[in-house]
């Protein structure tokens, strides 16, 4: 691992077959995360945010599953180790808190046993020195008394602390990459900015690489290096925090970056909803897959794939998007100074072709409140 | 205690005064005898006046939910009184009781649950028809339903179909078509968005504003989410365990908050900027405490870090300032301790840029 990156991860895809047809959840997907830093993924549900970190750990392998593609975290192939292998490095190396941490905590063992447990199973020591460094992590994540609480049940623990114990679990054997996925979803606001701020402080203290998997564009811009946004399956753009929020690229990230309220703005009267839904993953759109949901498509997107491809003059950021760069600068300066997407219409159709105005109708799937 | 809660000027269409809720706590299998009470809501007093948008905010089990179930007499309140044009509600049962329910209609969190999996939309929708016998003619009831279903933006074609053909977003819109169904005169919207993806809130959150402003709806929002709540509402009250902590206008509430737990909550919310959102963020420690067994006092005084010695004793009222702004608290938030904690684009201190 001489200066690679800690994790690596190519061309994966993930297929899951139903009695409805396959379900492409993930696509192609290819990212990687250097030690000490964090990767926010950005997605909708449905968008294989998840199911792309599931993989990671080897949480999706059954026989009705397809995978292919590689990763490698610290030189060693994850897809093909054996479950053995895979279970030496789950929990040791490479962690992960689930979203819900009401379910994901066993309601009949105490939360100290639970803890203890992930100690054991992977160092050979003795239940007292277990236990003690239990307590130790319950002191770490900030939970008070935790000479008392190390014998309690999560029911007993608030929502708050069960999130607390299972950052406590997951950092028990100070993995290098920790995969938190949506970690503060469940929990209120306050609550929210108190695990952000615990999970940067150990972080910072114990140097590991963290991939964050969210809806909340705030969550990412306050905690990650880099982000990609993910789209029915695929990356769509992929870059440092500031490229993505100073200028993205994708009509996709611009329309998230539009749709939801911000306390950091003066207040508008109309939000901008991106119309339609996210694709079925098993009947996929032609194409550009967000092209039904675009509002700057073009006859040809619904024909020609894009890949995600270097933004010109942009060091580290990627985009997969048809319209040409220049085009994408003007529109989104447009958006920035408040211009409609329905007035910067036109400026992707002039492009295209020869004085051809070509602009397909986006598709109304659902009408665009 | 204190009741004046409307904005200067204007009588209020529906009013809570000293609004109580408790849930007993029993215990025993055969004879149960009460051991406590989980005091959900604890004398809240506010009024809304006809066409605004009144926020109610705060965190789990702060009371926000019960409050507007009290407020439809979804539940009857343990002491305090919901007046309706002035009347008092309580009174009302039977018919009166269902016509009440003509004049205020809820939305609901989970489009999920609150739809019926075994009927189609078009008897969804028409099922407040049902109830109140209107409209009985079949032609006359389906052409109102497509219309209800065009106006939020649904085909009307899609009339016979289940709710499980629609996504999240539709169905809420189902939801909200159910609700408007009576052209009622209060919507009460609790948590309507936060059971779906962000790209979908914001269209549901523009249908609520557009048949707002269509149908002169006076409507109470509720929701845990600041930024939805800063744009949807004119005015906002801050919920802490049972009691509201603030009460104020928009612009007062999150240009210049004076609750240390309004400051706090604003000051938790992650800015999507990796620039601008630069502040101090005032960190409360701990969690909420239980609502069945509240701190004495000041209920945020365990939490908060402006605590005195005055806060553990004695209890602060919802006080006014004159202007329409409510806070209760012995200490309020200064202009200086405000801009240090929230995003300048907030308090309306110097910024750069304002995209």
């Amino acid at each position: 691992m001489a200066g690679g990156p800690l994790l690596q991860v190519e061309d994966l895809r993930v297929q899951f077959v139903t009695d409805d047809g396959v379900v492409h959840a993930v696509d192609g997907v290819s990212y990687t995360v250097d030690a000490g830093r964090t990767l926010g993924i950005v997605g909708e549900s449905g968008s294989g945010k998840t199911v792309s970190s599931l993989t990671t750990m080897g949480l999706t392998r059954g026989r009705s599953t397809r995978i292919s593609g590689r990763i490698t975290f610290e030189g060693q192939e994850l897809l093909t180790a054996s479950a053995e292998e895979l279970r030496r490095i789950r929990g040791d190396e490479i962690a992960m808190i689930f979203q819900d941490p009401l379910s994901s905590l066993h309601p009949f063992y105490k939360v100290g046993t639970q803890l203890s447990e992930a100690v054991r199973t992977h160092r050979d020591v003795s239940k007292a020195v277990a236990r003690d460094r239990a307590i130790e992590m319950l002191e770490l994540v900030g939970i008070p008394d935790p000479a008392r609480r190390v014998d309690q049940y999560p029911h007993e623990f608030s929502g708050g602390m069960r999130q607390r114990a299972m950052i406590a679990m997951a950092l028990a054997n100070e993995p290098k990459l920790l995969i938190a996925d949506e970690p503060t979803t469940a929990l209120d606001v306050t609550v929210q900015a108190q695990i952000l701020a615990l999970l940067d402080d150990l972080q910072r203290r114990l140097g590991m690489a963290i991939i964050i998997i969210t809806h909340d564009l705030g969550v990412v811009a306050e905690t990650a290096d880099e982000i990609a946004v993910m789209y029915a399956g695929r990356i769509v753009e992929h870059g440092s925090v500031g490229q993505i929020f100073n200028s993205p690229e994708h009509p996709y990230t611009w329309g998230l970056l539009k749709s939801i309220p911000r306390m950091d703005t003066t207040r508008d009267d109309e939000l901008v909803p991106i119309s339609g839904r996210p694709p079925s993953l098993i009947h996929r759109p032609g194409g550009c897959f967000f092209h039904p949901r675009c509002p700057y498509v073009q006859e040809s997107h619904r024909r020609i794939d894009p890949k995600l491809e270097q933004v010109p003059s942009d060091v580290g950021h990627e985009v997969a998007c048809l319209l040409a760069p220049e085009v994408r600068v003007s529109i989104w300066n447009g958006l920035r100074s408040g211009l409609s997407s329905d007035s910067l219409r036109g400026l992707a159709a002039e492009v295209d072709g020869a004085g051809r105005a070509t602009a397909a109708e986006p598709v109304a799937g659902e009408a665009g409140e | 205690m204190t009741t004046a809660p409307a904005p200067p000027g204007a009588t209020p269409l529906l009013e809570a005064r000293n609004l109580v809720k408790h849930f007993p706590i029993t215990t025993g299998i055969i004879f149960q005898h009460r051991i406590g009470a989980v005091k959900a809501v604890d004398d809240v007093s506010f009024g809304v006046t006809a066409g605004e948008t009144l926020g109610i905010v705060g965190e789990t089990g702060c009371g926000k939910s019960t409050t507007a179930r009290l407020l439809v007499r979804l539940l009857d309140p343990t002491a305090g009184s919901v007046l309706f044009q002035g009347e008092d509600i309580g009174e009302r049962k039977g018919a009166g009781l269902k016509a009440l329910h003509r004049e205020m209609q809820m939305v609901f969190q989970d489009p999920y649950s609150s739809l019926n999996p075994r009927k189609t939309v078009g008897s969804i929708i028409a099922e407040p028809f049902a109830i109140h016998g209107l409209h009985k003619g079949q032609g006359e009831r389906k052409r109102r339903v497509q219309g209800l279903m065009d106006r939020v933006g649904l085909n009307p074609e899609h009339y016979n179909r289940y709710p499980h053909e629609f996504s999240g977003g539709q169905r809420q819109r189902i939801g909200v078509a159910r609700a408007v169904a009576l052209e009622p005169k209060v919507l009460i919207a609790d948590e309507p968005v936060s059971a779906l993806d962000v790209s979908i809130q914001a269209q549901v959150l523009n249908l609520l504003k557009r048949l707002q402003r269509e149908m002169g709806l006076t409507l109470i929002f509720i929701a845990h989410d600041l930024s939805v709540v800063r744009h949807m509402c004119d005015r906002v009250a801050v919920m802490y365990l049972g009691k509201i902590v603030e009460l104020a206008s928009n612009e007062a509430l999150y240009g210049s908050p004076r609750h240390p737990y309004t400051g706090a909550l604003l000051s938790a919310v992650p800015v999507p900027d990796p620039r601008g959102g630069k502040r101090e963020r005032a960190l409360l420690s701990g969690d909420v405490p239980s609502p069945a067994n509240p701190p004495p006092a000041c209920r945020f005084h365990t939490r908060c870090p402006k605590v005195q010695e005055r806060c553990r004793t004695e209890e602060p009222l919802l006080d006014g300032n004159g202007s329409g702004s409510q806070v209760a608290c012995h200490f309020p938030l200064t202009r200086a301790e405000v801009e240090l904690m929230l995003p300048a684009a907030l308090t309306g201190a110097q910024v750069s840029s304002s995209t």
